[in-house]
């Protein structure tokens, strides 16, 4: 098998604060095949964009990488220098964040900026530069794209705004998008448009996308894979229908019956009592056993890790082989 | 029509009126330039008409469900319902009495305690200064009701009603979590014995996990003291799991309102269908969809006729001409579109995936 396009090893990071050194992501593995769409759902404060934002290397000091590996295409990232990292970030990796509008700068014109990112990452004239952004323009559905392109970014609306940055983010034709809850801003019926533009791209110049929201209607609807995350580490991760329809997860079981669906009469919603931990109140153990259903001795001294759980990978206890076995008989 | 409306209410017809009626409700906003710019410019002023002729009757112990885009002019009703914009036309009936009129402070106040409003941010909405004890005690100590011992154990007890401490009084509304924080304002909310509740999205600035409790508590409290809501949100799932009516709205106007399962199997309006196709579900059927093309028009300049024909497939000449008026189907729905009028837009059913199955 070809090796994954994105491989993320056993990462780590920390927030050192004057009495003690917080962590925030503990021990976060996955990979990202050619052309797969990433889901990384959980609620606030889960990490999910933490480790959207380790893998393209902007995290904000004082946070740091602190343990594990980001290997993209083979080649190990997460300890480049800033200079390097640079030349990664736009050619290989793009990005898309929440609000369009601060990933724009307002004072100049959507061509200039779009003219100015391809030139930093291809050889190109600045003539073919302007032609190659009307073309990115028109292919993210941008109407009367050669006229649109001399507009700032205030004259565009919300949807037409984050097509841009869609566009900004497609400029050097990156392997790999990072897209940070990328159509939280915007209406329902432009939010469709958006994410079905995002299919269509990964379809056509087989782009993965790691998808970071906390609607998991968005990730079913739009992601292959799916990465639920719990208090910095990874719960559980496997095929988008199996999480959603066959979650393992307690959490994961409790947050898929927390979601009121349509169509569904139910009285009650299934309810996880608590909330999810601080980062400096972690228990030891695993991080759901305050609230977790089925808590035995083990989960409170070890951290579980990812285990096989049909079809998805779990981490709980519960799917042990060795204790499976010993209940078996 | 509003003439008609007016006439045909009169207070002795109290006894069988909803407990809160909304007619041909409008709302407008002055959203002109300075009057110098105005002169300098040769402008004309401009008006927002954020919500226009809006009309639907809530039941004693019911919830009623405003769904739509950002803009569309929920919020602004829930503002008007509750009192805190004047509405520029219609009327708000609770319990027969037409409380939009009143002129003096002093012939809504009876009314007042008995209608409260939740709001999104639950930040925003608790004084930091305050202990949460007080800020529960407020709207009792605002009417007298009851002092010393006696407003202790009563602020316990609304605590305790909305699954907090008692002991939490003590506490100020930063040491609170999102979730726990609307608690504080469901329990303000309840203090003074309000009966008709307008939550503004309360749940849209929480977490799924937390968001799934407030729903609950809420559905509680419904049945334990027969709480009427009227519910602001976005979020389509949401409105199935907490109405019993639905009404969607478009630039203001209320295109379509139904009982919430004929709206969600048998949509009517163009739009009503187009909201429910385009929202991502867990449902994953796999059924294609359509994005409809084009944004909400901007509400200072909405098109002429209905304001959806520029984004309606099935939008004709007349749609472009004249605004379509609300009209009952013979499913109970009503439903402001010409094309449902005329017969050009069958019944469309809606299924919805059998429940999740649990591992």
């Amino acid at each position: 098998m070809a090796q994954p396009l994105l491989q993320v090893r056993d990462l780590r990071i920390e927030i050192p604060t004057r009495n003690k050194v917080l962590t925030a992501i503990d021990g976060v593995s996955f990979d990202v095949a050619d052309g797969e769409i990433l889901g990384m759902v959980g609620e606030s404060g889960a990490g999910k964009s933490l480790t959207g934002a380790a893998i393209i290397g902007l995290l904000d000091p004082p946070l740091r990488i602190a343990g594990g590996e980001i290997i993209l295409e083979g080649q190990r990232i997460d300890n480049l220098s800033y200079a390097r990292m640079r030349r990664i970030r736009g050619k290989k990796i793009g990005a898309i964040f929440q609000d369009p509008l601060t990933s724009l700068n307002p004072l100049f014109t959507v061509g200039r900026q779009l003219v100015e990112t391809i030139m930093t990452h291809i050889d190109i004239t600045p003539t073919k530069a302007r032609a190659r952004a009307v073309e990115l323009l028109r292919e993210v559905g941008i109407p009367a794209a050669e006229r649109r392109i001399d507009s700032y970014p205030h004259q565009f609306s919300g949807g037409m705004r984050q097509r841009v940055v869609i566009a900004l983010a497609l400029c050097a034709n990156p392997r790999l998008i990072i897209a940070d809850e990328p159509t939280t801003a915007l209406d329902v019926s432009i939010q469709a448009q958006i994410l079905a533009l995002l299919k269509r791209l990964t379809r056509e110049h087989g782009t993965s996308v790691i998808l970071v929201t906390h609607d998991m209607g968005v990730i079913a609807e739009t992601a292959n894979r799916v990465a639920v995350m719990y208090a910095g580490r990874i719960a559980e991760i496997g095929p988008v229908r199996e999480v959603v329809r066959h979650p393992s997860h307690p959490y994961t079981r409790g947050l898929m019956g927390a979601i009121p669906t349509m169509g569904h009469d139910i009285e009650q919603l299934n309810q996880i009592d608590g909330s999810m931990p601080r980062l400096d109140g972690i228990p030891p153990g695993c991080a759901f056993n305050p609230r977790c259903p089925h808590a035995f001795e083990r989960c409170f001294k070890d951290q579980p890790v990812l285990l096989d759980a049909g079809p998805t990978r779990a981490a709980c206890w519960l799917y042990d082989t060795a204790r499976l076995e010993a209940a078996n008989g | 029509m509003a003439e008609r409306v007016r006439k045909h209410t009169p207070v002795a017809a109290a006894a069988d009126m909803p407990l809160v009626r909304v007619t041909d409700l409008a709302r407008y906003f002055d959203v002109s330039k300075p009057w110098l710019n105005r002169v300098l410019e040769r402008e004309p002023r401009q008006t927002l008409r954020a919500v226009d002729g809006v009309s639907f009757d809530i039941p004693k112990g019911k919830t009623f469900s405003l769904v739509g885009e950002s803009g569309c002019g929920k919020s602004t009703v829930a503002r008007t319902v509750v009192g805190l914009y004047r509405p520029t036309k219609g009327q708000v009936f609770f319990e027969g009495r037409e409380i939009s009129r009143f002129d003096s402070r002093q012939e809504m106040r009876p009314y007042r305690s008995r209608i409260q409003m939740i709001f999104q941010d639950p930040y925003a909405s608790l004084n930091p200064r305050w202990r949460v004890k007080d800020i529960v005690a407020e709207p009792i100590r605002a009417e007298n009701r009851l002092a010393g011992k006696a407003l202790d154990a009563r602020v316990g007890e609304l605590l305790k009603q909305v699954k907090l401490s008692p002991s939490d009084g003590m506490k100020y509304p930063h040491e609170f979590s999102g979730g726990q924080r609307q608690r504080i304002s469901i329990a303000r909310a309840l203090a003074s014995e309000a009966e008709f509740l307008v939550c503004d999205e309360p749940t849209s600035a929480l977490d799924v996990s937390v968001q799934a409790q407030i729903l609950n508590l809420m559905k509680e409290l419904q049945r334990t003291f027969a709480l009427t809501y009227l519910f602001i949100s976005h979020n389509l799932a949401v409105v199935y799991h907490v109405s019993d009516w639905v009404g969607v709205m478009y630039l203001g106007r209320l295109v379509e309102w139904a009982e919430k399962r004929t709206l969600f199997r048998y949509p009517r309006h163009p739009y009503t269908r187009m909201l429910l196709d385009t929202i991502p579900d867990l449902d994953m059927s796999g059924r294609e969809r359509a994005p409809v093309a084009g944004e909400v028009p901007n509400p200072i300049n909405p098109p002429s006729g209905c304001p959806f024909h520029p984004r309606c497939p099935h939008a004709n000449e007349r749609c472009k001409a004249e605004l379509p008026r609300s009209l009952p189907t013979p499913e109970g729905a009503f439903v402001a579109c010409h094309a449902v009028e005329e017969g050009r837009l069958p019944v469309e059913k809606r299924d919805y995936a059998l429940p999740r199955t649990d591992a």
